[in-house]
């Protein structure tokens, strides 16, 4: 074959790579909309499931994921932008640790999501909450050792912080060395650097990271089914020791555990565009402070 | 050369891992005068550069011996500041790099970050020392713009003036009118000249011409030897050695 048609085809098959990407969206998204439009009124958005989860709203699931995300960034986020910032800043290269870090970090990203649920509930709940309780609540009595929101968003966190890590280590590489020695140069120690050059550069990179941690987070369930998703509540949490609903779960829960899974077809619809109306809110304001940011860095 | 000496260095050789940069290079430097390093690419005069404010350690696996005395003080005892002697010894990069933080914010940022919060003395700092950069009456109304808004010969300035506002004793500077146009390079040639009556001023260049208007004395390094260290003068008119003369007249390099 000819250069020339090599170089068109390879135009054609990149467009219709891209084509398909869009109408696969376009058709997810429409039928979720079409199919559970119905559904989509104020109080399936402000009420809890009723009869038996075959009608009401999902209102404690919207709030459990929303809570659940928030937490799971509150613990990600820094976590994995600490970690970035030793990886690219102090760590020796070269050094075994480094490259032992590296790899930990390559294989945690690599992990089933499963896995991390049963690793959620045999380190969180069962060594760390047990422990807790040991320590903190009346004899006999579980208050920590049991699945809850707070050990949920944790093994959310795990899952997570590569992707965070992976982030903020890019733009912590795009910041110029010249920058550094500038800083250096001034009299500036390694760590006002980091802080006042460094850091600051990279807000833009560290957003981008919780914006992909958010949606990872919010649609994965496997790593919640062990560690505090409950099958149904009535309410919403109000304490880390709460279990809660979430949506993504009780898509799974509608789907296959239901009485009656004709009843549910529509909530299913209209809760998996909820879960996607919410993962973009959390993403958009995300997106909003990282604006900011640009702008003022930009100045 | 009678001048008082600032910067002495006793037998200086440097290492990048096997590779030796700077061979047994002893040199005095005296006070408040501008003294320029030329020598072809790679001769080492920008590592001896840096050996002088020790940014050369943020470089791994390099070796040092030897000594290097500002105001007799050898700068790799072990029981050196860094952060001190980079204050003391301030430096000007071949690439302007100014933060991009606002104009004010980059003077100010030296000052700040020694913990200096008051705002008005902050301020004068700011404007004595872009006035000492000769660039307060270009930006003056323009304090809270971007100092990556200026133009290239601008933000040199602007780096200069970033510099002098940690107050140092010397200041170092690496080419730093390689990447500006000639407009641009006068300017920094007459702020070199204006600077040294207050400041020890050692500058890398590649601009013959540029060594021989600004500098007092010449040093002329080549694969990393200290060569010939004379008068600026004496240096461009009648060098001692054949090889320096050959350099000088572009006859290699």
């Amino acid at each position: 074959m000819n250069n020339k048609y090599l170089g068109k085809s390879i135009v054609i098959f990149s467009f219709v790579a891209t084509i398909m990407i869009v109408v696969s969206i376009v058709y997810m998204v429409s039928e979720m909309y079409l199919n559970g439009k119905d559904y989509l009124t104020w109080e399936f958005l402000t009420e809890a499931p009723t009869k038996g989860m075959t009608a009401g709203g999902i209102f404690p699931a919207i709030v459990g994921t929303v809570l659940l995300v928030i937490l799971m960034s509150i613990a990600c986020v820094p976590l994995g932008t600490i970690t970035a910032i030793y990886l690219n800043e102090y760590s020796n290269k070269k050094s075994i640790i480094t490259k032992m870090i590296r790899f930990a970090v390559n294989t945690l990203a690599g992990i089933p999501s499963i896995v991390f649920g049963l690793f959620g509930l045999g380190f969180f709940i069962q060594f760390v909450g047990s422990g807790m309780d040991n320590v903190f609540s009346e004899p006999g009595q579980i208050q920590w050792g049991q699945p809850n929101i707070l050990w949920a968003s944790m093994t959310m966190a795990f899952l997570t912080i590569p992707i965070v890590i992976v982030s903020v280590e890019e733009t912590l590489k795009s910041v110029p060395d010249e920058l550094r020695a500038g800083s250096l140069a001034l009299g500036a120690t390694k760590w006002q650097t980091i802080k006042k050059i460094v850091i600051p550069n990279s807000i833009s990179g560290i957003l981008t990271g919780a914006i992909l941690a958010i949606g990872r987070g919010a649609g994965e369930v496997a790593p919640i089914l062990f560690t505090g998703a409950a099958y149904f509540l009535p309410y919403t949490p109000t304490q880390l020791t709460d279990q809660f609903m979430n949506l993504g779960y009780h898509i799974y829960v509608m789907a296959t555990q239901s009485t009656d899974v004709e009843a549910t077809k529509g909530i299913q619809y209209a809760t998996a565009f909820i879960l996607l109306a919410c993962t973009f809110f959390l993403s958009f304001i995300a997106i909003i402070i990282r604006y900011r940011f640009r702008k003022k860095i930009n100045i | 050369m009678n001048a008082n000496s600032k910067i002495k260095v006793e037998n200086l050789n440097f290492f990048y891992g096997p590779k030796k940069a700077l061979n047994n290079v002893s040199i005095i430097i005296p006070d408040k005068k501008v003294t320029a390093l030329i020598g072809p690419s790679g001769c080492g005069k920008s590592t001896f550069l840096r050996t002088l404010n020790r940014m050369n350690d943020l470089i791994t696996s390099t070796n040092i011996d030897g000594k290097v005395l500002i105001d007799d003080v050898n700068i790799y005892e072990k029981n050196i500041d860094i952060v001190e002697l980079r204050k003391k010894v301030g430096m000007i990069f071949q690439k302007s790099n100014p933060f991009p933080k606002s104009i004010y914010e980059n003077v100010a940022f030296g000052p700040k970050i020694n913990g200096l919060k008051e705002k008005n003395i902050l301020d004068e700092i700011v404007e004595i020392s872009l006035k000492k950069s000769a660039l307060w009456d270009e930006v003056k109304d323009d304090l809270n713009k971007s100092g990556l808004s200026l133009s290239g010969g601008q933000q040199q300035r602007l780096c200069i003036a970033r510099a002098l506002a940690v107050d140092p004793e010397i200041i170092l500077m690496d080419e730093p009118a390689s990447a500006l146009d000639p407009i641009s390079t006068t300017k920094i040639e007459d702020l070199i000249f204006e600077l040294k009556n207050n400041y020890t001023i050692i500058i890398v260049t590649h601009n013959m011409q540029q060594a021989a208007r600004v500098s007092d004395n010449t040093a002329f390094f080549y694969m990393g030897d200290l060569i010939e260290y004379t008068s600026t003068q004496k240096m461009f008119t009648n060098p001692e050695l054949q090889q320096t003369e050959d350099y000088i007249r572009g006859r290699f390099g």
